[in-house]
């Protein structure tokens, strides 16, 4: 009999049943589309900020060490130390493999420039294409890596042994056009100078300290200056997750880790993670995240996850209350038959249970149609913000549906006090 | 015969309004008893004190054996429920329910519903054609004997109607007074709410309220019609 009348309540009273339903499927279509961008625009965040550039960075450890305790840096005299470059695809074989977008290294020698003086010749991959342990192929170069500079005329390539690319600040200052022919020398680990004749194939301005540096394939700079097979720093731009005090901690002092504690860490994609196994494959590495980067994509997420978050809790409020006032208008419109079941003997909670599953059974219509018409909200918000499709989160459906069971629930909490309080000789007699 | 219901100096009163005063009243078990008075004479307000749909203000009000004026308002419900046939002037149908499933839902409230018991409380009003019907597909008249084959359907120990022919042509008043006589002559007590003298003179007792008292108690004056 219960069923029949929730049953004969929903075909019967269509048009209620509907404008129930099509506010639980508004509030909820909401919800869903935030929640599902909310949950995926960490790595959409995270791939729009990786479009500016790295933020692990890898030296030699003495090197760094050296740099972190006396503030000396490249070029200064310190830098006997290396990195090997044939380790370099083992970057693609750590835990966080994935999660690396990019990567590439430097190799940075000062030479003789003919008509400029003293410069610095700054050698990298341009887009090298790397055959990894694992059997697969990746590419990595700072084309993708430095993809806001601005170039004038075409990026090298990595086997363009007698071509290079001048820096905005130096082309400036010594009238260097493309075309034109520059020859440089280096001198090498033997005090012996050897030299070669460059043709200017682009100019480029970074907004950064390489615009004063003319920047040459690695092999070429290695050739020069007898560092084969050696880069003195690689920069990795990696996905990561926002930095918190487990991340910082571990940053400083892995070792301070409990077990557990390390673990979470360890399978967290924090940027001191990645760096940590990262030094894990090269040898005497030191990988350090840039904490500016890491702290303002931290930051970013944040305040992006929480507007989501507050506007996910509107919609629902703002559906809620909807509802609210369509139950009480209802329960205020059937007030006489509500008075007839209690006059018959139906008791309170046999009443509330009634209204309750009636509401729910709008709501779980509505909150099915509005999932789906979220899940195409959410691609829209993608498409539009990010350029990207939003995945569909499994986790979302769960948090969907007990959204809308509290959504019912609390849409119905007013309209239940009020027949809670409704008395059968009221509505039957006036009395 | 015992009495069904007895009123000790009830009095209901409503802020500054006095509605019932100092009702003392006993209903025998099979009795057929009109309540007759103008409008604000206080009947409804009896109606609802004797249907425990009220708690009087005063006194003591006695259904089958039990003083019902001091339950709360969980236990009235059950009373309500198990003891009382209610009938209204407006029917109180529920609109999106057949006929059959209006019957059936006293039915679901008091035990179990049961199709075939509700099929034959309307086979006895004469609704039985008429089972898978709407309230609003029915005649007032029909409305109403459907509304008395809900009241029926848990056997109640007294049946209550508030102007049950108030909405009513003669035929249909007929029709249904003449269910009462079936009903009185197969032993309920029946407490019949109307201002119509005509309907007051089919039972055996006319109670009279004027102002929230009771002036008169009595047979009716004219000879009781078959």
């Amino acid at each position: 009999m219960f069923l029949c009348m929730i049953g004969r309540a929903v075909t019967r009273r269509k048009r209620k049943f509907l404008m129930t339903a099509g506010t639980v499927a508004l509030g909820i279509s909401l919800a869903t589309a935030m929640l599902n961008v909310m949950l995926d625009v960490g790595d959409k965040v995270n791939q729009a900020l990786r479009t500016y550039g790295a933020n692990i960075t890898v030296e030699p450890r003495g090197a760094a060490l050296l740099g972190d305790l006396y503030g000396i840096g490249e070029g200064e005299g310190v830098a006997d130390k290396f990195l090997l470059e044939a380790e370099l695809p083992r970057i693609k074989t750590i835990f966080w493999a994935f999660n690396i977008v990019d990567f590439t290294p430097y190799l940075d020698v000062q030479a003789e420039a003919e008509g400029i003086g003293k410069v610095t010749l700054l050698g990298t991959w341009f887009a090298r294409r790397l055959d990894i342990p694992t059997g697969e192929s990746v590419d990595a170069g700072i084309i993708n890596l430095k993809s806001w500079w601005d170039v004038q005329g075409p990026w090298l390539k990595d086997d363009d042994a007698d071509g290079v690319m001048v820096g905005g600040l130096t082309a400036d200052r010594y009238n260097i056009r493309i075309g034109d022919r520059i020859r440089v020398e280096v001198e090498d680990r033997t005090g012996e100078k050897r030299g070669t004749e460059l043709t200017v194939r682009s100019l480029f301005h970074s907004g950064d300290k390489e615009d004063g540096v003319l920047l040459a394939p690695l092999a070429v700079v290695q050739r020069l200056s007898g560092l084969e097979g050696r880069v003195r720093r690689i920069e990795v731009s990696a996905l990561t997750t926002p930095e918190n005090d487990l991340a910082r901690r571990a940053a400083q002092n892995p070792n301070s880790l409990s077990r557990h504690e390390w673990e979470i860490w360890y399978c967290t994609a924090y940027a001191s993670a990645i760096a940590f196994q990262i030094e894990e494959v090269l040898t005497e590495s030191r990988a350090k995240p840039v904490l500016q980067v890491a702290a303002s994509e931290g930051a970013v997420l944040q305040k992006t996850s929480l507007l989501m978050l507050l506007l996910t809790v509107l919609s629902l409020a703002c559906s809620a209350l909807a509802v609210a006032g369509l139950v009480t208008a209802g329960v205020m419109e059937r007030s006489t038959e509500i008075g007839l079941l209690k006059a018959l003997g139906a008791g309170d909670w046999e009443i509330v249970l009634l209204i309750l599953t009636e509401t729910l059974a709008s709501a779980l219509v509505g909150g099915a149609v509005g999932y789906v018409a979220g899940l195409g909200l959410a691609q829209v918000i993608g498409q539009s913000v990010f350029g990207a499709a939003v995945s569909a989160k499994g986790l979302v459906i769960p948090l969907v549906a007990l959204l809308v069971l509290a959504v019912a629930a609390g849409g119905s909490l007013p309209a239940c006090r009020m027949l809670l309080r409704l008395r059968p000789a009221e509505v039957l007699h006036g009395r | 015969m015992k009495n069904i219901l007895e009123l000790h100096d009830v009095s209901m009163v409503y802020g500054s309004v006095t509605a019932l005063r100092n009702i003392t009243l006993s209903i025998r078990q099979g009795e057929w008893t009109a309540i007759m008075g103008s409008s604000g004479s206080g009947k409804t307000t009896l109606m609802n004190v004797v249907g425990c749909m009220n708690k009087p203000t005063h006194g003591t009000v006695i259904l089958d054996g039990e003083k019902i004026s001091r339950l709360n308002a969980k236990e009235l419900t059950a009373i309500r429920r198990d003891r009382i046939g209610l009938i209204f002037q407006e029917f109180h149908l529920i609109s999106y329910l057949t006929a059959v499933e209006n019957v059936m839902l006293a039915q679901y409230y008091h035990s179990m519903a049961d199709e075939e018991e509700a099929l034959q409380a309307l086979e006895r009003v004469g609704l039985g054609h008429r089972a898978g019907h709407l309230p609003r597909q029915l005649s007032g008249g029909e409305q109403q004997r459907l509304c008395i084959a809900r009241a029926l359907i848990n056997h109640p120990k007294l049946i209550l109607a508030d102007e049950p022919t108030g909405n009513l042509d003669e035929s249909n008043q007929a029709a249904v007074l003449e269910i009462f006589h079936k009903l009185h002559d197969a032993g309920s007590t029946i407490i019949v709410v109307t201002h119509s003298p005509e309907v007051a003179e089919h039972a055996e007792r006319i109670v009279q309220l004027e102002f929230g008292r009771m002036v008169r108690d009595g047979a009716p004056a004219r000879p009781m019609v078959a």
